[in-house]
């Protein structure tokens, strides 16, 4: 890389014009499972920022040493180590959620975007750089999960975090929560919904 | 030096991997003590639950030596053979032929003074193990309450077992019919039971796997527990 990488745009351009979930369409599978509750989805946005970011630290110190015929083992066995220790850290400390989690971060090994940004940013940058494009994508993805979350709760169980937010007069006069919204297929339309909402306003993403 | 021959290729994952593989090693053994802690918690939250005691992870080791004043293993005669029932393996139990199963029973005290036994049960559902608890009055037939818990099954379908909605259905019924044991079944709603007799409550629609899976776990762990309700049930 001999150009030099404008930081702002390394941290900033994750979140909108080049997102990873709405606009590379990657790590769509994790949105699926973990967004029928708010709490899940949050915890799993933060656990995908910190492997992403420290993975892409890591990857990216040792990228003049990683010989190249076995990149893509070095960079697994890195992910999944820390994969595995973020796991054993929510047992210790968050035992409800990770036994919501269950599965879902163990799989974050193989969540796309985690191999995408090793092989294409940190293998070839400085490690402040990797860390910034780790955080700016960790939290791009974590905003399309959180706002995902939002809605199918809301929509779903009339809770936000737990707490009932829909009031009961809304019930009594004949609202029900739609059990659809819990289901995977209704994250796929919701995240349609967002990635609608999304070209509409970002013209230039917009294909013919 | 060559990076791209074989023997460094070798070498570094060989470093690499035990570097990674010391790491988790030291974060697992450091870690242990604080999952086994909350692993214990949850498990006596969920024991609670059963006779409607509902507590939270910071409270549930003081909660549960407050009410829980005994605990028997048991064996399928009702014998009284150890009283360690916190460490057994229900799982463990539930997939040994019946006479052989050491059977776990807490012993509850509630807050007026009535005495509730808890019995642990572990099945299989849809998509991976069920388990719950199921508390039953001093005369060893009636359902005092029941809890149940599953590791993945659908949500909003299978799922809906631990919800109040379903395990509440079970309070009241009554296992002991002319001094045999019958299981409580889990039937579609609409339908009868199998077994005439039995006490039954509606299953999950969309949820039949699961809900037969409940009931099949009933069976499974309660009958070997006939003799011991049996004999509550002749003792009042």
């Amino acid at each position: 890389m001999a150009d030099k990488v404008n930081l702002k745009e390394v941290l900033f351009n994750p979140f909108s014009k080049n997102n990873p979930v709405i606009v590379q369409v990657l790590g769509i599978c994790s949105v699926l499972a973990v967004t029928a509750k708010l709490e899940p989805a949050i915890v799993m946005g933060l656990s995908v920022i910190a492997v992403l970011a420290f993975a892409n630290v890591i990857i990216s110190l040792l990228r003049s040493t990683i010989p190249t015929n076995i990149r893509i083992i070095v960079q697994l066995v890195v992910v999944a180590g820390l994969v595995v220790i973020v796991d054993q850290l929510l047992k210790a400390y968050a035992y409800d959620v990770s036994k919501q989690l269950s599965v879902f971060i163990g799989l974050i090994i193989t969540n796309c975007i985690l191999m995408g940004r090793l092989e294409a940013f940190a293998m070839g940058n400085k490690p402040w750089p990797s860390f910034l494009d780790g955080i700016g994508n960790g939290v791009g993805y974590a905003i399309i999960l959180i706002i995902t979350g939002f809605f199918r709760e809301l929509l779903g169980s009339g809770t936000l975090l737990g707490y009932q937010v829909i009031p009961q007069w809304c019930y009594d006069h004949g609202y029900a929560n739609n059990g659809l919204m819990i289901l995977p297929p209704m994250a796929l339309v919701v995240v349609a919904c967002i990635i609608w909402v999304h070209r509409s306003r970002n013209k230039d993403l917009q294909e013919s | 030096m060559n990076k791209q021959s074989n023997v460094y290729t070798i070498i570094y994952i060989i470093v690499l991997v035990v570097v990674v593989g010391s790491a988790l090693a030291l974060t697992a053994t450091a870690l242990k003590p604080l999952q086994t802690d909350n692993a214990n918690a949850d498990k006596m939250k969920q024991i609670l639950a059963a006779v409607h005691i509902s507590t939270d992870a910071a409270d549930a080791k003081a909660d549960f030596s407050k009410y829980i004043t005994s605990q028997l293993v048991i064996n399928e005669a009702g014998e009284t053979v150890g009283d360690n029932a916190f460490d057994i393996s229900v799982e463990k139990q539930s997939k040994a032929p019946a006479a052989d199963r050491q059977l776990p029973v807490y012993v509850c005290t509630t807050d007026d003074g009535q005495t509730k036994y808890i019995l642990p049960v572990y099945g299989a559902g849809l998509w991976g193990p069920i388990w719950g608890y199921v508390a039953f009055d001093a005369d060893g037939s009636t359902v005092y309450g029941a809890y149940f818990a599953h590791q993945g099954e659908t949500p909003g379908l299978g799922a809906e077992i631990e919800k109040p909605a379903f395990s509440n259905e079970f309070n009241g019924k009554e296992m002991i019919k002319s001094g045999r044991f019958v299981p409580v079944e889990v039937v579609k709603a609409g339908q009868k039971p199998a077994n005439p007799e039995a006490d039954y409550v509606d299953g999950i629609s969309g949820g039949t796997i699961t809900s037969k899976g409940v009931g099949a776990m009933l069976d499974n762990c309660l009958s070997p527990y006939a003799a011991f309700l049996n004999n509550l049930s002749n003792r009042k």
